[in-house]
């Protein structure tokens, strides 16, 4: 156990926590870009296509 | 993902294509079983370097079955996590290499009843049918149900050596004297009268005796339980356990 | 040729039953075929009875496959009602033993049954009908495979009744959540693979370019829950014709797989599946598309990366090497934001029309359940922090987590699943009653949050119990007078799940009422005077 959390610790203390923030933010900007709006736009309304 | 319109454009690939998606979240969603399942058979230290592991003698594996088939598991852990207070309750953590020949393994997830990993040797075997057949005469507070049934039940001791067999398939390492053996040692066991030096020869500190009250000769499943509960969690010698040399 | 080759095959199978009767090597085997071979000749005596040998209109190629979807919602109310009535029964046997009836209805049998009545029966039925309404929807194509949707509908209910006959008679493997025994899980792999086959079919002849997000959900969980079942049911017959079979793996591997299985039960059949379903019917429901179409893509890769991580969780502090269990403790923790990034989803498709939710009750029970789901999603990734679960595991607590999940959020998206397609189903203009919904929705809610929080209580006290020293530095308690504490909390959870049982019921009635046709006279919610609640 101890070694695991001090390399965990480790990861954290230094670029991975960077990383990870990078990435959750990169993740989340394009989950919400504007982009190709219309083409989600149409995907998220398949099912009021047809009934 | 540092190019997003092309990361987007090839999901959107994924998004038209059956297979494509079909393959992609098969390969996603094994990676994570392969890293942690894996790694556990290729390394040496999952399992502890002990003294006094054995196979169950018949019947015990007997009464194991039964203790499957009644749920005990349900219940009743047989995994003491190393804390005082476990340890004081029920006595030495439990090692990966006590239930080596389990299978299934039988840690369990609830304790509704007690921790059962050493209740071997704690009690003794007329308590546990007077237990087993009405567990609140003698513990008033319990919730357990009873199970009388299992001292009318006669085992069923000829096809006891296709399961050692079975098991052997799977790894338990049965020998054939064990196997040919099986029926003869599953009725002495229980029958102290009887001559059980190869049979505790077969299988080292395995106790013999009258266990749930049936007629010698002819093990009940009350029999065949009891004996499986005083095993537990009493092969393993601590004396000579070194938990340095068994850091995971 | 209706029903002609169908009749055949299935007495057939049926003569294959009664073969295992005949020939089986130990007493619970042959009864166990016993039932099995008199569910097939019924089977064949019904189906023989509608055969009609020529003519007879072929099926309309262009039509959605509706009637199989019918009977599954049907079997859907059917098999949960069984098993929260099961459900109430075990928790009565803990509050008061005497219930137990040696030795078919004792608490070890009826505890599987209540298990996977909840999660297959009543899970499974919910998510193959659910599945295959919205896979032809969201294609615009009609099932694939002529009658391979009836024999996934009928396997899976004949998979279903060996089961949970087995379990009565003590045919179990031994692990949680994996009991039915080797041949039971043989016929379920056979169902399961033309489940995915009619699935895959009706997707590779979709009239619609893009696959509806929903789809990717319910596509993963069927793959998904192949791979975890064949694993972990690996395993060695004793006997051909015989119940029982010795698992291949043994001890700490067995205990990884075993709950590697285990987590992804929840995290594929009773999350990923139920998402599938939420991603299609919330939007349906409110008449709005869901909130963000991508932040749903990025919610799919994350959750099936995460979850499957996330099984040693159930280990912590066991004979599994700590490095697992750590991995185990940080992939569970992280799996908490697609969670939410999903339940956020789900609620964020409401916003600019919350006022619906005071006149539809179907849309309440939608956004209760995905409350519960952010509720256990942030729950459980707490529990899997190896301080807290030191306290947690082996206690009460971990039963109340599951319970807030399975009946909060599994429960309740079904409901108003079922509540949805009825109407549409059997086409009607609409539910036969909204209030008696907004009853069921009540009387769900009040019955799982008494279960969580007795459950909380009890948990955390036996947890404290166990543990606690006095000043000479001895432990207080014995074992059995912890479970003596218990005993006012067993009761109240009976309350709980009763009072879930009857909205169920009230469900069933609504449902019936609905399919027969009748409209309850009524004043519609929200149209609420004075004098109305006088009269009720």
């Amino acid at each position: 156990m101890e070694m695991e959390y001090s390399a965990l610790r480790n990861l954290v203390d230094s670029w991975g926590m960077l990383a990870m923030v990078v990435f959750f933010i990169a993740a989340s900007a394009w989950a919400l870009r504007p982009s190709q709006r219309r083409a989600q736009e149409e995907a998220a309304n398949i099912p009021f296509k047809e009934d | 993902m540092s190019n997003e319109p092309q990361a987007f454009g090839f999901h959107s690939k994924i998004e038209r294509n059956v297979s494509l998606l079909l393959v992609l979240s098969l390969l996603v969603v094994t990676i994570g079983g392969i890293v942690e399942i894996v790694p556990t058979f290729l390394l040496q230290n999952t399992i502890e370097k002990v003294q006094g592991m054995r196979p169950y003698t018949p019947l015990e594996l007997a009464g194991r079955n039964i203790y499957i088939r009644e749920g005990c598991y349900l219940c009743h852990s047989q995994m003491i996590r190393p804390f005082r207070d476990e340890v004081e309750r029920y006595g030495h953590y439990s090692l990966a290499a006590e239930s080596m020949y389990d299978h299934p393994f039988q840690w369990g997830s609830k304790r509704t009843g007690p921790d059962l990993a050493r209740v071997g040797a704690k009690y003794s075997n007329e308590w546990h049918v007077e237990h087993l057949t009405n567990p609140r005469s003698v513990v008033p507070e319990s919730v357990m149900p009873p199970y009388a049934f299992l001292a009318n039940n006669e085992l069923d001791t000829s096809s006891i050596s296709g399961h050692l067999k079975t098991l052997r398939v799977v790894g338990v390492p049965y020998t054939d004297d064990m196997i040919a053996n099986a029926e003869a040692d599953m009725k002495s066991q229980g029958n102290p009268d009887a001559d059980n030096k190869a049979f505790q020869a077969r299988y080292p500190k395995a106790v013999v005796g009258n266990f749930g009250g049936g007629k010698p000769g002819k093990p009940t499943e009350m029999d065949a339980l009891v004996a499986y509960l005083q095993m537990m969690g009493t092969l393993v010698d601590f004396q000579a356990y070194n938990p340095a040399e068994n850091e995971r | 040729m209706k029903n002609a080759y169908s009749s055949i095959a299935v007495a057939a199978a049926a003569f294959l039953a009664l073969m295992g009767a005949a020939l089986g090597q130990d007493p619970t085997f042959r009864i166990h075929f016993w039932i099995i071979f008199a569910s097939l000749a019924v089977g064949a005596v019904l189906l023989m009875r509608n055969m009609k040998l020529a003519g007879g209109a072929p099926a309309d190629q262009s039509a959605y496959m509706d009637e199989v979807i019918r009977y599954g919602v049907v079997a859907t109310m059917f098999w949960g009602i069984a098993g929260f009535l099961v459900g109430v029964l075990i928790a009565s046997q803990l509050a008061w033993p005497e219930l137990n009836l040696p030795p078919y209805f004792n608490f070890g049998r009826l505890r599987p049954l209540h298990t996977s009545a909840v999660i297959f029966a009543f899970g499974g039925n919910a998510l193959m009908s659910t599945s295959f309404y919205v896979v032809q929807r969201t294609c615009r194509a009609r099932l694939f495979g002529g009658v391979l949707p009836w024999f996934v509908f009928w396997g899976y209910q004949l998979f279903i009744i060996m089961a949970a006959t087995g379990y009565l008679l003590g045919i179990t493997r031994g692990q949680e959540y994996a009991e039915p025994e080797w041949y039971t899980i043989l016929w379920l792999v056979v169902v399961w693979v033309c489940y995915l086959l009619v699935f895959l079919g009706t997707l590779l002849k979709r009239k619609e370019p893009h696959i509806y997000v929903a789809n990717w959900f319910y596509l993963s969980m069927i793959v998904t829950i192949a791979m975890l079942v064949i694993v972990n049911n690996l395993e060695v017959p004793v006997s051909l014709l015989g119940m029982k079979s010795y698992p291949v793996f043994s001890g700490v591997q067995s205990a990884l797989i075993q709950w590697w299985y285990g987590h992804n039960a929840v995290g594929f059949f009773l999350t990923a599946g139920f998402l599938g379903m939420m991603y299609y019917f919330v939007p349906k429901q409110a008449n709005r598309p869901v909130y963000s179409y991508r932040l749903s893509i990025v919610h799919f890769w994350a959750l099936i990366f995460l979850y499957i991580w996330a099984g040693p969780h159930h280990l912590h502090y066991t004979a599994l090497p700590d490095w697992a269990q750590t991995l185990g403790m940080v992939f569970s923790v992280m799996l908490w934001m697609p969670s939410w990034g999903g339940m956020i989803n789900g609620l964020m498709t409401l916003s600019g029309a919350w006022d619906k939710l005071r006149t539809d009750p179907v849309l309440r029970m939608f956004v209760m359940s995905l409350a519960f789901y952010g509720m256990s999603t942030f729950e459980g990734p707490m529990m899997s922090v190896k301080s807290v679960n030191a306290l947690s595991h082996y206690t009460d607590w971990t039963i109340g987590h599951v319970h807030s999940g399975a009946l909060g959020w599994v429960g309740m998206v079904s409901f108003g699943a079922l509540y949805h397609l009825t109407p549409k189903l059997w086409g009607r203009e609409r539910l036969y009653s909204l209030r008696l919904v907004n009853w069921h929705f009540w009387l769900a809610t009040l019955g799982i949050v008494v279960y969580a929080s007795v459950m909380w209580v009890s948990g955390i006290m036996q947890g404290l119990m166990w543990r606690e020293y006095d000043s000479n530095g001895f432990l207080v308690y014995s074992f059995a007078e912890t479970v003596a504490a218990m005993h006012p909390y067993y009761v109240l959870r009976m309350f709980g799940g009763l009072l879930y049982l009857v909205g169920g019921l009230v469900m069933a009635y609504n449902m019936y009422r609905t399919i027969r046709g009748d409209l309850r006279d009524e004043i519609p919610m929200g149209a609420e005077a004075p004098a109305v609640k006088a009269a009720q």
